[in-house]
């Protein structure tokens, strides 16, 4: 099968670039004009002289480089000319809050980068739309018939069966401070959890954030400021790299509990010492990312970070062109 | 089946040997009759369904995932039972199907053959959800290795009934799963099962290590070599002889030499030995334990693995014999009887643990000194008046090992702990070096140790890793090798697996030197000059 060779979007190593216009797409060092699809730290790198993103992302942005220096805010729905006759419209990818696709249009060809993105319900964060296009350049995070990633609700009865269970231990789970902490505890809440969450005072500011963009998080406390047992029979939320570390021994032994897609695979689990196993991910499992670009039905995929070969490989099953894209700077995140 | 499914993945996802027991005892409570008995013997891998290997399972996925997706995926979950069990398409409209019993399960992979498993292994899976797939593969492909050693299991079982882990052990080991007779004596609705004409294991004897500077009375112990080989209880009745370890667990697939070898009913207790011109030169003596490992664990062995490494039992003790129970006579009378019997057990396979005859008890002290061969682990002091009783009886066996080797070691890489020590860099790799360090040599991992220092000093250990650390890989740190360990150990062989070429047995930590400077560590010239294979 021939590629389509779209000239003014060209894959390079360290991001997309829209020629004409000469922005980059999540650049993965710093470009004069950057578009970027949501905070992330290897999606949001700092120093570009033009950052263009919607406002929650652009706030997050703000928290983590101090500077807000260049900001071009574009709201969901919204388009902008980017110069070179390329236009941008930032679509909802419903990965974390402000998260976007982005539709680029240049003489009637579309072109749509999803950054990262989910397809199920997330009480944090505005849901994933599906946007007609000829090149559909998507993420491949969990692209591995393995993942499939169970209902949300399930993974939280999980977690306060546990609680219940062990009434005298805290349970401390691991979920990444940028979407996964807001996550699990605004599920939290919604499964009708509202004892007072703790939180690693690294969390406490994005929290903060949501809050601000209006998700509403119940009372949050830092476990700094707790009682030891206080926090018995409680939930706490630290960073994953957190879970074992010395920090950890100020709570009340702890059920070691992390939520990641990747926490699917038991040896994953074991080397990371989880006791509790949460499988919530923010990233679009395999049956997502099939049927997505069934849905979207393009032309061409391309696809970005993650494990490309196997998406690779369903798309030549199914009669569907597609290359992968060899970008550099991407994490396997979610961790 | 969802509850053994549940059990075998809380099992797998925790560390602690308290919490194991605990999630295992609940799980044997609670579960009925038969269910928890093939649970009980899948775990401890009882099992056996020839008709379902690996490569079963392999195919069974070939017919249904294309094989990129399949590799892709067993890469990268590194398991095959894990892959297919998350691989396999689930059944449309599942509310309607109704989740095998672990009997049912067992029932019908028993009933499989090689030319009906293709079609009837996948309607047990379509029958459950992914977890319980991996619990039924690994069930069925007789792969668990959750963790879970015969011991734990009976201390779990004993725990669950609130019955002696003794008594459940001899009994345990008299039965066939999944073991009715015994889940109903410790439910208290039958008598204890009768044993009589069974090849059962009978709790070992243990003994205390001597206190150092204790002194007993050579008029009221008799002394004896401790032998670095295993120790084994060497059972036969009802026509039918079984070799056990330490643990209970029956090893007589490994030894077939030993099991031929008991000409009548017994039970008898030796360290267990594979022949070699090791001690003291002669024929007919041990050889090291190096030469004893490359016979453990395995399910068949050769003929030439039998030829080389001949296996025989250095006897301890005799516990029944011909039907009669020994074991509440005293010491002397046991040792009485045991002697006398060794003219009629083949010499080829059989030898006496001889006394060791010494003046006093400084004499006795002497002659441990003295003793460096590698085939001898220290000396056993056993009350002469002592009646064989299952575990440790304080007074009545004392087993002083021979001082330990001494090494000193840089420590290399540091891993977390498990359990409560999770938080902490406890487990250490730690090397000596191939050369001069002036000039430039490397340090090359000889051991590896995670206990020998106190809680303080494990503290200070992790602060020393946290600060020191060059690297990470994982849970591994690699540290900036300035920190020299002094290592015990008691004794040292060549080893193919260690780009060494050396391995320790049981390395501990003995003194963290924190004054010495690492290249005064020592060299792996120094530590192979201690080999004695
Ligand atoms: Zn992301
Ligand atoms: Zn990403």
């Amino acid at each position: 099968m021939m590629a389509l060779e779209f000239s003014w979007i060209r894959p390079e190593p360290h991001g997309i670039h829209i020629v004409p216009a000469d922005v980059w797409v999540d650049p993965s060092r710093p470009v004069a004009r950057a578009l970027v699809t949501h905070g992330h730290a290897d999606h949001a790198r700092g120093g570009h002289g033009e950052t263009i993103a919607t406002p929650a992302t652009l706030a997050i942005m703000e928290l983590r480089y101090n500077t807000r220096d260049g900001a071009v805010s574009v709201h969901y729905g919204e388009s902008i000319a980017l110069g070179g006759g390329v236009s941008a419209t930032f679509v909802p990818a419903g990965h974390v809050l402000g998260s976007a696709q982005v539709l680029l249009e240049h003489a009637g060809e579309r072109v749509v980068v999803t950054g990262d993105y989910k397809r199920r319900a997330d009480p944090t964060c505005a849901p994933f739309e599906v946007t007609a296009c000829d090149i559909f350049i998507t993420e491949a995070t969990f692209g591995l018939p393995v993942f499939t990633h169970p209902p949300i609700a399930q993974e939280i009865g999980k977690l306060r069966d546990r609680l219940a269970a062990e009434p005298d231990r805290c349970v401390l789970v691991g979920a990444y401070a940028l979407g996964k902490a807001q996550r699990v505890i605004a599920e939290l809440r919604a499964a009708g959890h509202h004892e007072p969450i703790y939180l690693h005072g690294a969390m406490e500011k994005m929290c903060r954030l949501y809050e601000d963009f209006g998700v509403a998080l119940g009372e949050l406390r830092l476990v700094s400021d707790a009682k030891k047992d206080a926090m018995r029979g409680q939930v706490a939320v630290c960073p994953p790299s957190a879970l074992n570390d010395r920090w950890s021994r100020r709570l009340p032994d702890p059920v070691t509990a992390m939520a990641s897609g990747w926490m699917r695979v038991r040896q994953r689990a074991r080397q990371r010492g989880v006791e509790l196993p949460l499988v919530i991910s923010d990233h679009a499992d395999w049956t997502e990312l099939t049927t997505t670009i069934a849905e979207v039905n393009p032309a061409e995929s391309w696809i970005t970070h993650g494990r490309e070969e196997a998406l690779l490989r369903w798309c030549q099953l199914n009669q569907r062109r597609a290359r992968a894209l060899a970008l550099v700077g991407y994490e396997d995140e979610d961790d | 089946m969802q509850r053994f499914a549940a059990l075998v993945d809380a099992l797998t996802y925790t560390t602690g040997r308290n919490a194991k027991l605990a999630l295992l005892a609940h799980y044997l409570r609670e579960t009925p009759d038969p269910d928890r008995g093939w649970a009980l013997a899948a775990l401890t891998d009882g099992l056996d369904f020839p008709a379902v290997k690996a490569s079963t399972i392999r195919n069974l996925m070939a017919e249904r995932v294309d094989p990129l997706l399949w590799t892709l995926s067993r890469d990268f979950v590194g398991d095959t039972a894990e892959t297919a069990s998350l691989l396999w398409p689930e059944a449309p409209g599942d509310d309607a199907v109704t989740p095998p019993t672990v009997s049912q399960v067992v029932e019908m992979l028993g009933n499989m053959t090689r030319a009906t498993v293709m079609s009837e292994l996948p309607k047990l899976l379509d029958r459950l959800d992914a977890n319980g797939r991996y619990a039924l593969i690994k069930l069925a492909t007789g792969a668990m290795r959750i963790g879970i050693s015969a011991r734990l299991a009976k201390t779990a079982f004993a725990q669950a009934f609130d019955v002696p882990v003794d008594e459940v052990e001899e009994y345990w080991h008299g039965l066939q799963p999944p073991y009715a007779p015994l889940f109903a004596w410790a439910s208290g609705a039958a008598p204890a099962p009768d044993l009589a004409e069974l090849p059962t294991f009978r709790p070992f004897m243990l003994a205390h290590p001597l206190e150092d500077g204790a002194v007993v009375d050579l008029a009221d112990y008799a002394a004896e070599w401790k032998w670095d080989g295993i120790r084994v209880q060497l059972v036969r009745a009802g026509e039918e002889t079984r070799v056990f370890s330490r643990s209970g667990d029956d090893i007589s697939a490994s030894f077939p030499d030993l099991a031929d070898a008991l000409p009548f009913p017994a039970v008898l207790d030796g360290e267990l030995l594979v022949r070699g011109s090791h001690q003291g030169g002669e024929d007919g003596g041990a050889a090291s334990f190096n030469a004893l490992q490359q016979r453990l664990g395995r399910k068949s062995v050769s003929k030439k693995m039998l030829a080389d490494c001949p296996a025989f039992l250095r006897l301890y003790d005799v516990l029944l014999l011909r039907g009669e129970d020994l074991r509440e006579l005293p010491w002397s009378a046991r040792r009485a009887r045991l002697e006398a019997l060794m003219g009629v057990l083949p010499d080829r396979r059989f030898d006496l643990s001889q006394l060791v005859e010494a003046r006093d008890f400084a004499h006795l002290a002497q002659l441990r000194e003295q003793a460096r061969d590698a085939a001898i682990e220290g000396l056993m002091l056993k009350r002469r008046d002592s009646p064989y009783v299952a575990g440790r009886r304080t007074g009545l066996w004392y087993k002083w090992k021979r001082d330990p080797l001494l090494v000193d070691c840089v420590l290399m890489y540091a891993q977390r702990g498990s359990g409560k020590r999770s938080s902490f860099y406890s487990d250490f790799t730690f090397g000596c070096w191939d050369g001069d360090p002036e000039q430039g040599a490397e340090l090359l991992p000889v051991g590896k140790a995670y206990f020998g220092f106190t809680d303080e000093e494990l503290k200070q250990l992790d602060r020393h890793v946290r600060q020191h650390t060059v690297n990470r890989f994982g849970p591994v740190r690699e540290t900036d090798k300035s920190l020299v360990f002094e290592v015990a150990f008691d004794s040292v062989h060549a080893s193919k697996r260690h780009k060494s070429g050396l391995a320790m047995r049981f390395p501990r930590i003995h003194r963290i030197r924190w004054d010495k400077p690492a290249h005064e560590a020592d060299r792996i010239a120094a530590l192979a000059a201690l080999v004695r294979d």
